[in-house]
This record gives C-alpha cells, structure tokens and sequence, in this order.
C-alpha cells in the first residue's frame, strides 16, 4: 500500500438514545490505498454503514462523530466546516446505496440528475455537462444512453437505475467511491454485471470500498478485508489470507456458515445466538457470548486489535496466545 | 418417495399492468410435487416463483390450468369442499416483519390458525399446544406473551414457521424464508426446515433467489425465467451438469467465498431479464441468450426429457462451446 487513498484512524461514532448511549462505531481504523477495492464484511447492526456514513460525513443527529480522523489523501476532512465537506461529497468522495429508487429522485429525469452533479462540482457548462452525463453512461454500458437520459427512475429496472447511480457517483472522479451493499436488491446476473463495473472503476484510479454482507461478493473483488462485529473490527487481512487461515472465532463462523453451491451438506454449521445488543455489550470479549471458545478472561477483559502476521490483524485472546508466526 | 402429492398443469397467470398490458407472472407451467420431498424454485426477481407458490396451494386463481392435490382438482371445487384442505396447504412468507400482527402476543399467534381449524377443545388445550409447536421451533416457552418487536429477525421468522405448521399440514411454501436474515442466522432457520421436514413428514416447495441455499435443501430443483420452466429435474444432476444455458449462467453468476477464484474471467449474460409485460416471442430466454438461433424466436421450446432432467431449449442436448 504505496498510497492511500483514504485513511481512517480510531473512528468512533456515538449515538444517545432514550436507553442509553450506544457505540455503533467503536474505534475503527481502516485504509483504503489509491486503485484498490476494500471490504467491510459484517452483519447487519455490526456498524458497517454507520462506518460509510462517519466517512462521508452523514451522521446526523442524535448520532455523532465523537473521536478519530479521517483522511482523504493525506488531507483530515472531518475538522472541515459542513460547506467544505459538501464540496467533496460527490466530487471527491461518493457513496452508492443498497436501494437505488429510494436514492433518486423520483420527479427528476434521470439524466437531469447526474447533471446536476457535474454543474454543482465542475465549471462546465450546460452542453458540457449534458455531454459528460452521456460519455458516463455509455462508460457503465447504459444501454442506448440518450434515450435513457430522458426517463424517470420508476421507468429503469433495479439494474439499470444501480447503473444511474454509479454514473451519478463516478461522473466527477472521485477518489473514492463507498458502495454500501450495492447489489443486495439485485438479481444475481446483475449482480455480477455491477460488481465488474466497480472493478473497472477501480482499474480507472478509484479507491473502493465496498461493504458488503456476502462472504462471496467480498472473495470475489475485494484486495482486503475489514471483519466487523459489534461496531469493532474484529480481523483484517488480505481477501486470500482471512480465506486461507481466519484467526477470529467470528470470522471462522461466518466463513464456515457459508452455504456451498458445489457440495451438499449434512447440517449446517451456524454462529450460535444473535448479534448482541450495543446497549447491553458483554464487558470483555464482544463475541465472547457466543464463541464456542470463550474463557474466563475474554469475560472479564477486552481484547485489542493485535498483529499476528505482517498485514493480519485479529482482536482475539487465543490468536495472541498462538502468538506472532 | 411415494407418489404425487401435488400437480400443477399448464397453469397460467396474468396480471393486469398499466396500458392495458398484462404481466404475465406465470405460462403453462406444469409440474408435479412427490410427497416427502423438497422441491426447490430459483430464478431471478418477477419470473414468477412466488406467484406459482400461491397458486400451488390455492391462494390465488390461476387464469388457466389446474392444480391437484391427493389427485383431487382443487381449483374446481367450491369454497366449501376446499376449506379442508386449506389446513393442509401452508405458507411460509420472506419478511418476518411484516408478516406478524404487531399487536398480537406470540401466543395469540400461534394460537390463531388452532383456533381457526378448531384443533383444540379449549383455551388451556390450545395453550398447550402452543407450547408444544414454540418448543419444536425452539422459541423458550416463557416468551409466550411476547409481542413480535420484541424479537429478532431469526426469533420471528421461528414463529412464522410455528404458525404455518400449527394445524399440521402436509405441504408448505417456504418463499424466501431466509433472505431477510444474516448467514448465522439464515442456517439456523434452515437446519430447522429441514429438521421440521423429517420430524413432520412435510413436502416443500422452497422458493429462493439464493441457489446455495436451494442446493442445500432441495431434492429436486426447478429454474424459472420469465413465468417458464427452464429447466428441472434432480438438484445434483441441475447442478452440476445444467442443460439449460441460462441455469449455467445463473450458476456461473454465483459469487463463491473462494479468492482463488479472483480475477477470473466469469461469462456475464448480457443486459436484464425482459419485462415480463412484454415477453419475447419464442423462446423467452432468447434475447439474452449467447446461443440463440432464429429457430428460438420463432418457435416456443417445449420442456423435453434428457435423461432424467427436463430442459426447455431447443439445443439442450448439444454440448455449447462454453
């Protein structure tokens, strides 16, 4: 990782609710380097898109960002004043959503949209901008794009309207592009048609990351993989090293609770119990309720992130007792 | 495996769209369910597995085509001769959220078709019986008067499946019963199908968009695309040797948890599934289809048998050059 695109540091994000308060983003550090695409894996409520949304600036109220930084090629962004972040949003960081139709509007041609983006962020002219609008969706294989330019979003298909929102984030450049479980809502042909679409948007210079639920997504385009688990990451490693030999009680769950499509099985493995509540956090281990290897210390204290290997890093009592190999 | 616990033929469906077109959700479709076993449906959104799933067990009227239960039509009976039945047919929805009364109790719930059927003398029989369906879904007993809010996402999609086989049917729908749930929870429910399945002696039909999770549980599996069966027979056999190309594409579209497997060419169909509004004429897959002739808009493939597997393609017994 020569360089990094985006850099994150101890990102915690907070939120007060009438029980409590919650971290739905306890001290996260994550790096994405300039051309490669990065996964956060997690389950849902495990704070991977409150982790998206810190880094793009969209925590609203009564959530807030309550420590960290985070860089944006070397320059910290989230000491900015709001009318200096919204000048990035869009031009040098984007963000593409799960649900497409709920992110554009539905009263507003689709072309027109994308537009808007480039005539906010650009000096370019109306004809410029209808022409950078264009080259875009021919860039994402919007079939006959013109035609397109003219439809509402009610009027495109799941496909094609995740298709509009990527030309509307990846029309000015950005550095780095968040998708946020992008092809969830879509069906699995599309899927693969969208997922090579971030990996040529990658090959252009654009930093990636991808949050995603799908074990099998993330093998597939991701270079390095974050685990998220209880608003903490859990383990990180590149894709083939957290495939290869997971350290994380979790990660090993998740990977074996992975139904194969080559082989049928007996019984499924299964992570015992459910994602627990951030109010009611156990006091040591996060996962140690439901870890089959849970001892009397990971009750009683936390763990820290800790490097076994160069680039792995794993939040775990028994990996540190394997020790550094 | 004994015989045919249920048979569907040449059913059809359409509904009404704007512009005085119509969708059409399901085309003289026939197929036959075997009592015991699990019979798997894929396909992508709006091919019409869910809308098949309804009409199989009398939940909608199909246009055309007829359903057979035990060998009897139920489509021409009457509402009085079906009630019986409709015991026996069950359904098991995709969204746990929405598919629980809020303001019921968990023991109202299950509760509710007992009493519908009136499977019970009186209240505490009924309570027990409860009891009895919560404990084989594994839902702790002293949850009873519980509200659906207070529950998970896998604790609800338990209830759901508590409800269905409360007035002991012989054949359920499970449509999507997993895919608003994560993996650790998702392979709960999914142990608990199955284990449900021997302990209750129940044929399903499992829809699902996910084919891991349908080769996992299915006897027998059946591809829809565009209100058609593509192809069905034998979930191995479908699996590994697919004679349909778009059960190949499909099956090559898989995202495999293998980083291997990274960077690797994988052949994408091109563009999205036709509005099933505006179906192609011919074979409806044929606008997508890298193979397609014009034998294939011309002429409607019907499904032929090729060694044990049914496949609707005109070109399914030759090798593609793939």
């Amino acid at each position: 990782m020569e360089q990094k695109t985006l850099d994150v540091r101890s990102l915690t994000v907070c939120i007060q609710t009438m029980k409590g308060m919650i971290r739905p983003v306890n001290d996260v550090s994550l790096e994405v380097p300039r051309g490669g695409i990065v996964g956060i894996v997690g389950e849902s409520g495990c704070g991977k898109s409150m982790t998206a949304r810190a880094v793009m600036g969209l925590i609203r109220y009564p959530g807030k960002v309550t420590g960290g930084s985070v860089y944006l090629e070397g320059r910290e962004i989230t000491s900015l004043p709001e009318k200096e972040r919204r000048k990035l949003r869009g031009a040098e960081i984007s963000m593409i959503f799960q649900e497409p139709m709920t992110s554009l509007n539905p009263v507003m041609k689709v072309g027109k949209q994308v537009e808007e983006a480039v005539l906010l962020h650009t000096n370019c002219s109306k004809e410029e901008a209808r022409a950078k609008t264009l080259d875009i969706f021919r860039e994402v294989e919007i079939p006959e794009a013109e035609a397109r330019y003219n439809c509402y979003p009610h009027q495109l298909s799941g496909g094609l309207r995740q298709r509009v929102m990527i030309a509307m984030a990846a029309v000015c450049r950005p550095k780095l592009l968040i998708a946020d479980e992008p092809t969830t809502a879509l069906d699995v042909t599309v899927e693969a048609q969208i997922l090579k679409l971030l990996e040529r948007l990658r090959d252009a210079g654009t930093g990636v990351l991808l949050i995603s639920h799908s074990l099998g997504i993330i093998a597939r385009v991701c270079d390095y993989v974050y685990v998220m688990y209880a608003g903490q990451i859990v383990e990180q490693a590149e894709t083939e090293v957290i495939f290869d030999r997971p350290a994380h009680p979790y990660t090993r769950g998740l990977l074996r609770s992975v139904v194969s499509l080559r082989e049928g099985a007996g019984t499924l493995e299964t992570i015992p119990g459910v994602v627990p509540n951030l109010l009611r956090l156990p006091a040591g281990c996060s996962f140690s309720l439901r870890c089959g290897m849970c001892t009397e210390r990971c009750e009683k204290d936390a763990p820290r992130l800790l490097e076994t290997e160069p680039g792995h890093k794993v939040r775990c009592f028994l990996a540190e007792k394997e020790g550094v190999r | 495996m004994s015989g045919c616990l249920l048979e569907a033929r040449e059913l059809t469906k359409e509904f009404p769209a704007a512009g005085k077109k119509r969708i059409h959700a399901v085309s003289g479709v026939s197929l036959k369910i075997r009592e015991g076993e699990t019979l798997g449906l894929v396909g992508e959104s709006g091919c019409g597995k869910s809308t098949l799933g309804k009409l199989m067990i009398g939940a909608l009227k199909p246009d055309a085509g007829e359903v057979f239960f035990r060998g009897k039509n139920i489509i021409a009976m009457t509402e009085r001769e079906f009630k019986p039945l409709r015991k026996e047919l069950q359904l098991v929805f995709q969204d746990p959220y929405a598919s629980l009364d809020p303001r019921m109790t968990v023991r109202d719930l299950v509760a509710e078709p007992i009493e519908t059927w009136g499977l019970c003398a009186n209240r505490k029989e009924t309570t027990l019986r409860v009891q009895d369906l919560l404990r084989a879904v594994e839902i702790p007993e002293e949850f009873l008067c519980r509200y659906p809010h207070q529950f998970s996402g896998g604790q609800r999609q338990r209830i759901g499946i508590a409800r269905a086989i409360a007035a002991d049917p012989s054949f359920i729908v499970c449509d999507e019963p997993v895919s608003a749930l994560d993996v650790s929870v998702q392979n709960q429910i999914l142990n608990l199908l199955k284990a449900l399945k021997a302990s209750r002696k129940l044929t399903f039909l499992f829809i699902s968009h996910d084919l891991s999770v349908v080769r996992y549980l299915a006897d027998r599996v059946c591809v829809m695309f565009l209100g058609k069966v593509c192809e069905i027979g034998p979930t191995e056999e479908v699996y590994l040797h697919p004679r349909h190309p778009y059960t190949r594409f499909l099956l090559d579209a898989v995202p495999v948890p293998d980083p291997s497997q990274r960077g690797k060419e994988i052949r994408l169909l091109k563009g999205e599934p036709p509005s099933p509004a505006d179906p192609p004429s011919g074979c409806r897959f044929c606008t997508r289809c890298p193979y397609a002739a014009a034998r294939c808009a011309a002429e409607d493939p019907e499904l032929r048998d090729l060694g044990g597997v049914q496949a609707a393609c005109h070109f399914a017994d030759k090798a593609f050059s793939v």
